[in-house]
């Protein structure tokens, strides 16, 4: 009997010990219960804001960690005269590598403007005027549906192929003894040239090279930008008389105004940073042979001669080029039309 | 009169009809002439895959299939082995091809959903920031994430470095695609959306089971585009991976051209063919695509 009352005794025992417990684990509970009650209303009332947050989210990362970042740490390698230890020590004065290139002190730095300037002009006239001719013709001149996709297609063969078959297939072209390049220049008198090494031919051949990929592009705009012509305008004009020749002049290029110079805007873009076809056929030529544009120039200096400051501060006035044409475009263009190239205005 | 006026019109529809047909010569030579040495070169390119000598009028020269060894063994010159296993190329190619296109699909159906129909504070600061990071020339951002890569430790560390090549090549490729998906979400009307919450879906189920199945074509093009392009991707590769084992086709391609060039046209033209399979498929498939689509800002 005692031993019950002292067992008793203890549980009371146990009990008042446990009793601030208690009350301690229901203001918990209670804590918790509003906290959650707490952060549900934050989800709703915040859940919009989540959701975006979360699908976002990987297209933000991607935007910053690889875009972002590299931009702003490339204009601060510029900087610096970083070499292959990857040190960034600030040049002195801090704008050293920028008074190397613009007052000339870097012999290379004359050719490869001339040859940069040659390159986006002569590849713009393919880009955007020959793909004009090619975008009229396949979607005004040739009725036939699938002879016009037929041409498009094999027009846009170099743009599917990768670049380093691409670049296999001109080497072979252009090869010296067995290319039928070589050949027929043989053939029409120009006697032993090397379209990879001579000047002005190898120049002609990256115009060529680069003509031939990017000229796919503005004429699946300009044919895509013809068919939203409305027909009733065809008809009148040939009623009237009107010959295709006078169509296409009178009719088509006038309503294609903002699509051509939405081709030419990104094409000018495009081709100031374009480089990796130059690169894939004149892999170590290209200073000798007349084709080192300024991309390339930048890329040898950092991954050839290894000197990642001054490549930088090349790269960083291609980038203060291309940030002039885009605020220039916008300008031009709005922001809405700068990214719809085939909205015709009738 | 009646007489001299037949022949008139006779005359004239004549020289209509001679005018037509220069025209159409025109018109076609324009359009074809330049299409020879295109053609030249991918029918080579088919031909001297199976030829023993060098090919040049498209006539085969000694029809063989020995230029195909190196899918059974090492890739040789003289005596040295310059790639042992072909098959682990492909492995790698397809990892980074495959690796790229998930992320990208992933991240663009996500973001091109939001920006298509959410109107948050900051999306057009962000589309215009798209536009202007796309326009900047790429050897930008090869020498930056150079430099990134190094401080990180993970420059030439292998089966990493080819990791992380996914990813920055997939990070390169999302904000373009992104882009394109928006235009796909655009176009499916609101209503559906609006049906699907009244039922009781939630905002995600929503895009998940009316809105992206909604989109396939769109994901389907972006998938095919993403593909081929981490399969042909040849500069990443090629500046930050060093060892040969973790090389892709198009690295390791463009290295054998310049040991073979003018030695062994056949092998080269061998490989080129087999890396080239993929890239004819999709174009077979997508063609139809590959033409109506605007690719918004795409470059070239």
């Amino acid at each position: 009997m005692g031993s019950l009352g002292s067992l008793e005794r203890y549980f009371e025992a146990i009990m008042s010990y446990l009793a601030p417990l208690k009350s301690a684990l229901a203001y918990l509970l209670l804590i918790l219960g509003t906290l959650l009650r707490k952060l549900l209303g934050i989800l709703r009332r915040y859940g919009r804001f989540i959701f975006i947050a979360f699908f976002l989210s990987p297209f933000l990362v991607s935007l910053i960690l690889v875009y972002a970042v590299p931009s702003a740490l490339c204009a601060l390698m510029s900087l610096t005269d970083m070499g292959l230890k990857f040190e960034f020590t600030w040049c002195r004065p801090l704008w050293r590598n920028y008074e190397v290139i613009f007052s000339g002190a870097d012999p290379r730095i004359e050719e490869v403007t001339y040859v940069t300037i040659l390159y986006v002009g002569a590849t713009l006239l393919i880009n955007a005027g020959y793909a004009l001719i090619l975008g009229v013709f396949t979607a005004y001149m040739v009725k036939n549906e699938t002879l016009a996709t037929t041409i498009r297609l094999l027009w846009f063969l170099p743009r599917m192929t990768p670049v380093v078959i691409y670049a296999l297939l001109w080497l072979w072209f252009a090869d010296p003894h067995v290319g039928p390049l070589t050949i027929i220049s043989r053939w029409i008198g120009l006697g032993e040239v090397s379209w990879i090494l001579d000047r002005p031919y190898s120049q002609i051949l990256m115009i060529i090279v680069n003509g031939y990929v990017g000229a796919s592009w503005g004429m699946v705009i300009f044919a895509s930008a013809v068919r939203t012509i409305p027909l009733e305008l065809f008809y009148a004009a040939k009623v009237d008389g009107a010959s295709d020749f006078q169509v296409i002049t009178k009719i088509i290029i006038p309503l294609l105004k903002w699509p051509i110079l939405f081709v030419t805007a990104w094409q000018t873009l495009s081709l100031i940073g374009s480089y990796v076809q130059i690169l894939t056929i004149w892999n170590g030529f290209a200073y000798v042979s007349g084709t080192e544009v300024w991309s390339l120039y930048s890329f040898h200096k950092a991954f050839e001669a290894y000197e990642f400051g001054y490549s930088a501060s090349l790269a960083i006035v291609m980038v203060i080029i291309s940030l002039g044409l885009v605020a220039l475009y916008f300008k031009i263009f709005g922001f809405r039309r700068m990214l719809e190239p085939s909205r015709i205005e009738v | 009169m009646s007489r001299r006026s037949s022949t008139y019109y006779r005359n004239v529809i004549r020289k209509a009809k001679i005018r037509t047909m220069i025209g159409y010569i025109i018109v076609y030579s324009v359009l074809c002439i330049p299409l020879v040495p295109i053609v030249m070169m991918y029918g080579w390119l088919v031909i001297q895959a199976f030829s023993g000598r060098p090919v040049t009028w498209l006539i085969p020269n000694q029809p063989t299939l020995r230029n195909w060894y190196f899918l059974s063994g090492p890739i040789m010159k003289g005596g040295t082995v310059l790639y042992s296993n072909f098959w682990q190329l492909v492995g790698n190619t397809l990892l980074l091809a495959l690796g790229t296109t998930g992320l990208v699909v992933i991240a663009s159906s996500l973001a091109g959903y939001v920006i298509s129909r959410f109107d948050f504070k900051g999306r057009d600061p962000l589309l215009k920031s798209v536009v202007v990071f796309h326009s900047l020339p790429g050897v930008l951002f090869l020498i930056a994430l150079m430099y990134l890569l190094n401080y990180l430790g993970i420059y030439g560390k292998g089966f990493l470095t080819l990791l992380t090549v996914i990813l920055i090549k997939a990070g390169l490729e999302t904000p373009m695609y992104t882009w394109m998906l928006k235009g796909f979400f655009d176009s499916v009307p609101w209503e559906l959306e609006w049906a699907a919450l009244v039922d009781g879906c939630t905002r995600f189920q929503a895009w998940r089971r009316v809105v992206l199945p909604m989109i396939f074509p769109g994901i389907a093009a972006v998938s095919v585009f993403a593909f081929l392009s981490g399969w042909g991707e040849y500069l990443l590769v090629y500046v930050y991976i060093t060892q040969k084992e973790y090389y892709t086709l198009s690295v390791a391609l463009s290295d054998l051209t310049f040991e073979f060039l003018f030695i062994d046209y056949g092998m080269l033209a061998a490989f080129s063919l087999f890396y080239m399979i993929p890239a004819v498929i999709f174009f077979i498939l997508t063609q139809k695509y590959l033409m109506t689509m605007r690719i918004i800002a795409y470059k070239g």
